[in-house]
């Protein structure tokens, strides 16, 4: 058992940082939203998967390689994003935070069947180049990495620089994190909360369209892409601390660790279960998730 | 015909039961609950499992320990998120309909996986015509709804509605009043969801077959829309709002099925956009329902 454990480890920790370096985008996108308009957005299911059928619009039918594509998978769901929020969730956040939870999962549904009509159920691969992995020899194990994986997780943590950056130093950014930290105060600052709010719903389902496209890189993508991923982001958001981003990346590389590791002794098909029990560890022993609810 | 509107009126009176077991928790407690399909499909699996597939309960049994199970589950989701704000109980509601799902696809030797169960015994079905056994079935169904609709309308009258009604407008009111505001939480969810168990057993016994890809969000959205339609708060709103949503349903499928040159996976994305967009519409203009809750007043004792 022991060796066999030890021969496995390195690979599962390498799958595990990568599917976790992933995994914050969505995460970092669900939670920033969190934290300017306070509701659990539950469309972001159906805007990482249109997300990822951007992308395969522009990569397949249009021949574009994969980073110009991904471009496409941040615009389109960010567009939807500030659409959505306008016209459905903005005039039922004043109902309450619950009211437009529910209205989120309606949403999500309609906005999935959008695409499904357009696309079908049929599964989709995206055009890639075909890549050898790279094997290493570490004595007593081997590791096998994917240049595709490789690429997938540089892109996404230069993507979370790049966010880090904008909230840090940019003008726009200190904003969205005045309102995240206090509204109230935000207010008699003088800064615009419907403008946050869009800036929050833009960037927010953008990233989260990314993430459905990296997600769908690795395998294929359908309708229900983003769906069968949103476990694993609640989970990355909630044991990261609701609300907080750097929480997001934490809470994702454990999630992401987790699902791997859980191979030893789950069954693979449980990997979106461990979300689930993550979840409710976390509620257990750290209601507030590992960094607390602080935004930034 | 007649089978199919005798069928529609079963599924009506099911998901009646289940927009008033949604009452309890949304309506009467204020708490949220988007996990409803995952308490249904417990309450269906416990119920076949145990008078098909691993032991040959009688059915009332079976249906009883559906009824214990969902119950245990509710009040351990609520319990376990009751200190936090409503949020977390919507995600972990919605995960838990998730996991149930994953459950019931995986353990195999459990719970057959993706094939599901099938001969599932209903009442007297195979000794009687099967028109015969969708009306009687129809009848059981009228029945339960009028129990529990019994049950509804005795707990939002009594002073522990109101209770939950101080709890929905204002828990820290209801906390400064001195009430255990917890444990009415807890209470409140288990009954919900049992309720909603005790319809997803009803449905295994009718239905005869149950599968994982029976029970997707799209369920709740139905039982959620159901309850917004009829009036959130009021018993006889949701029953009434399931009656509509079964309608607008089926009607949907005639409709959208007229649209020339779509597919058939068209024709289903169509019908659920329309219903998911309905539930958007209806919360955002007429929140309160076709039948809005009404203020009840009890007279004081001794007042004229």
């Amino acid at each position: 058992m022991l060796p066999h454990v030890i021969e496995e480890l390195p690979q599962l920790l390498v799958n595990g940082l990568v599917a976790g370096t992933i995994l914050a985008l969505p995460a970092i996108g669900f939670t920033a939203i969190y934290a300017v308009l306070r509701f659990p957005n539950f469309s972001i299911a159906s805007h990482a998967t249109m997300g990822a059928y951007a992308g395969y619009v522009a990569n397949v039918w249009f021949g574009l390689p994969v980073i110009p594509s991904l471009l496409l998978a941040f615009i389109i769901p960010a567009l939807s994003g500030v659409a959505c929020d306008e016209v459905v969730m903005k005039p039922l956040r004043r109902t309450g935070p619950l009211t437009a939870a529910i209205a989120a999962v309606a949403l999500t549904i309609a906005l999935e069947n959008v695409i499904r009509f357009f696309f079908g159920n049929d599964l989709r691969g995206y055009d890639l180049p075909v890549w050898r992995d790279w094997r290493f020899d570490l004595g007593f194990a081997f590791l096998r990495v994917g240049p595709q994986q490789v690429e997938n997780a540089a892109i996404s943590v230069a993507v979370m620089a790049a966010v880090f950056l904008f909230l840090a130093f940019t003008r726009t950014g200190k904003m969205m994190r005045a309102v995240a930290d206090n509204p109230m105060l935000a207010g008699i600052k003088g800064i615009n909360a419907d403008t946050v709010a869009r800036l929050g719903s833009f960037m927010g389902m953008g990233l989260v369209g990314v993430g459905g496209m990296l997600l769908g890189l690795d395998t294929s993508i359908d309708p229900l892409t983003g769906f069968r991923a949103v476990l694993s982001v609640f989970a990355a958001a909630v044991v990261g601390g609701l609300g907080s981003i750097p929480g997001a990346v934490v809470g994702a590389a454990v999630v992401g660790v987790g699902e791997e590791l859980s191979i030893l002794i789950l069954d693979a098909s449980y990997r979106t279960a461990v979300g689930f029990i993550a979840i409710l560890v976390v509620l257990i022993f750290r209601p507030r998730g590992i960094l607390g609810e602080r935004a930034f | 015909m007649q089978n199919y509107l005798v069928a529609m009126a079963v599924f009506a009176g099911l998901y009646g039961l289940m927009a008033l077991g949604l009452n309890v928790i949304w309506g009467m407690a204020g708490m949220i609950n988007l996990g409803l399909v995952g308490f249904m499909a417990v309450g269906a699996y416990t119920s076949a499992l145990l008078t098909v597939r691993h032991a040959t309960w009688p059915m009332p049994l079976g249906i009883l320990a559906a009824v214990i199970v969902t119950a245990t589950a509710g009040a351990l989701v609520a319990r376990l998120t009751a200190k936090m704000k409503g949020d977390y109980l919507a995600i972990v509601t919605l995960g838990f309909s998730e996991v149930v799902r994953i459950i019931a696809s995986n353990e195999i030797r459990f719970t057959n996986g993706t094939d599901g169960i099938s001969a599932i015994p209903g009442p007297w079905r195979g000794q009687v015509a099967p028109a015969t056994f969708n009306l009687i079935f129809l009848g059981i169904t009228a029945l339960a709804v009028l129990i529990v609709y019994l049950i509804c309308q005795r707990i939002r009258h009594s002073p522990y509605g109101r209770v939950l009604r101080a709890i929905r407008d204002d828990d820290q009111v209801a906390t400064v009043a001195g009430k255990p505001v917890l444990r009415f939480k807890t209470e409140a969810f288990a009954v919900g969801a049992a309720i909603t168990g005790f319809a997803g057993a009803l449905y295994g016994h009718y239905n005869a077959y149950i599968a994982p890809e029976g029970f997707v969000p799209l369920i709740t959205i139905y039982i959620v829309l159901a309850l917004t339609a009829g009036g959130t708060g009021t018993n006889a709103g949701a029953v009434i709002g399931a009656a509509l949503v079964v309608a607008f349903m089926e009607g949907t499928r005639f409709v959208v099925a007229g649209i020339p040159g779509l597919a058939a996976v068209q024709i289903a994305a169509v019908r659920e956009f329309l219903i998911a967009t309905l539930l958007i519409v209806l919360l955002r203009f007429r929140p309160q329902g076709l039948f809005p809750e009404r203020h009840i007043r009890h007279r004081l004792p001794g007042a004229p």
